[in-house]
C-alpha cells in the first residue's frame, strides 16, 4: 500500500505530507538556534565589557563566506526550477555547486578556527569565543546535513526521477527548504557574532 | 508543448527573473551590513541597524527561495505560533536582565 500524500495535496490544508513535515522541523529549528540567541542575549547584557566582533574574528573571510552561502541557496532553488522545467543536467549542474558552495563555507571555517586554535583561543578562553564556537559550530553541523542531503538526491536519490518525477521534486523543494534555513541563520550570526 | 505546460514555464522563467533580483538585493544588503559596522556607531544604534538589515535579509530568503509569499494558510499557522515562541525566549532574558533579577 502506498504512503498517501507523497505527492498530491490534502483536500484540507492543500499540502502534502513532507511540506508540513519539513516546516514543522524548520519551526523546532528556530527554537533550537533561538535558545542559543537567548543566552547570547542574556551573556551579552550581563557582562561589564564585551569585545567588538571584528577585533577577534576575521570579518573578510566571513563576508566571502557570506556570500558563498547565499550564493548556495540560489544555486539550490535554481535547481528546483531545473526540475520544475523538465531539465535534469541542469538540475545535476546547480545542485552540484550547491554541494560544493557548500564545502567551500566549511573549508574556509576550518581556516577560521584553525587560526583561533594555533592562536590558543579555545572555546573555554571566554564568553564571547564560547559562543561564537557554540553558534558558528552548531551551524556548520546544518551546512554538513544539508550537504549530505543534497548530495544523496545529486547521486543515489536522483534514480526517483526516473519513476516518480514529482516525489523527486517535492523532495529536493524540502531539502531546498532546509538549506535556505541554513542560509537564513547565518544571515543573523553574521552581524551578531562579526560586527557588533 | 499544450498551453498548460507553455503557461507554466512562463511561470518557472518568472520565478526565475526574481530569484537572480533577490540574489542581487542579498549582496548589496550584504555589503551594507559590513559598510555600516565600519562607522563604529554607537552599540544601541548598531545593533538595531544590523537588525533591521538582517531582517530584511531574511525576509527576502524566507519570501522568495522558501516561496512563503504564496504559502498555504497551515503553515502561517506554524509559523505565527513559533515566532510567539521566539519572541517569548529571547525577550525571557531581557526582561530579567533589565529588572536585575540575575545581576543582584
Amino acid at each position: 500500500m502506498d504512503i498517501p500524500y507523497t505527492v498530491e495535496l490534502r483536500r484540507d490544508t492543500g499540502l502534502n505530507n513532507g511540506k508540513i513535515g519539513i516546516w514543522l522541523f524548520l519551526a523546532s529549528e528556530v527554537m533550537l538556534f533561538g535558545a542559543l540567541f537567548a543566552s547570547y542575549i542574556l551573556i551579552r547584557t550581563g557582562s561589564p565589557v564585551w569585545p567588538r566582533g571584528d577585533t577577534i574574528l576575521d570579518v573578510p573571510l566571513a563576508t566571502f563566506n557570506t556570500v558563498v552561502l547565499i550564493s548556495s541557496s540560489v544555486t539550490m532553488v535554481m535547481a528546483w526550477a531545473s526540475l520544475m522545467r523538465r531539465r535534469f543536467g541542469t538540475f545535476r549542474i546547480y545542485m552540484g555547486t550547491t554541494i560544493l558552495l557548500g564545502a567551500v563555507f566549511l573549508v574556509v571555517k576550518y581556516f577560521e578556527y584553525g587560526h583561533h586554535f594555533h592562536l590558543g583561543e579555545f572555546p573555554s578562553h571566554n564568553n564571547f569565543l564560547a559562543l561564537y564556537f557554540t553558534l558558528t559550530g552548531l551551524h556548520m553541523l546544518h551546512v554538513a546535513g544539508g550537504m549530505a542531503v543534497n548530495a544523496y538526491f545529486w547521486g543515489p536519490g536522483a534514480k526517483l526521477w526516473k519513476t516518480n518525477p514529482e516525489w523527486f521534486i517535492n523532495r529536493v523543494e524540502h531539502a531546498g527548504l532546509f538549506w535556505h534555513f541554513v542560509d537564513l541563520v547565518w544571515i543573523f550570526l553574521f552581524p551578531t557574532l562579526y560586527l557588533l | 508543448m499544450t498551453s498548460d505546460h507553455a503557461d507554466h514555464a512562463v511561470d518557472i522563467d518568472k520565478h526565475v527573473r526574481i530569484y537572480v533580483t533577490v540574489f542581487a538585493a542579498l549582496l548589496v544588503l550584504t555589503i551594507v551590513t559590513v559598510a555600516i559596522s565600519r562607522f563604529h556607531l554607537p552599540v544601541h544604534q548598531a545593533v538595531t541597524i544590523a537588525l533591521i538589515v538582517a531582517t530584511i535579509k531574511g525576509s527576502l530568503v524566507a519570501c522568495y527561495f522558501m516561496h512563503l509569499i504564496s504559502e498555504k494558510r497551515l503553515i502561517y499557522a506554524v509559523l505565527a505560533l513559533t515566532v510567539v515562541f521566539f519572541i517569548a525566549l529571547l525577550a525571557l532574558p531581557v526582561i530579567t536582565v533589565h529588572d536585575g533579577f540575575w545581576i543582584h
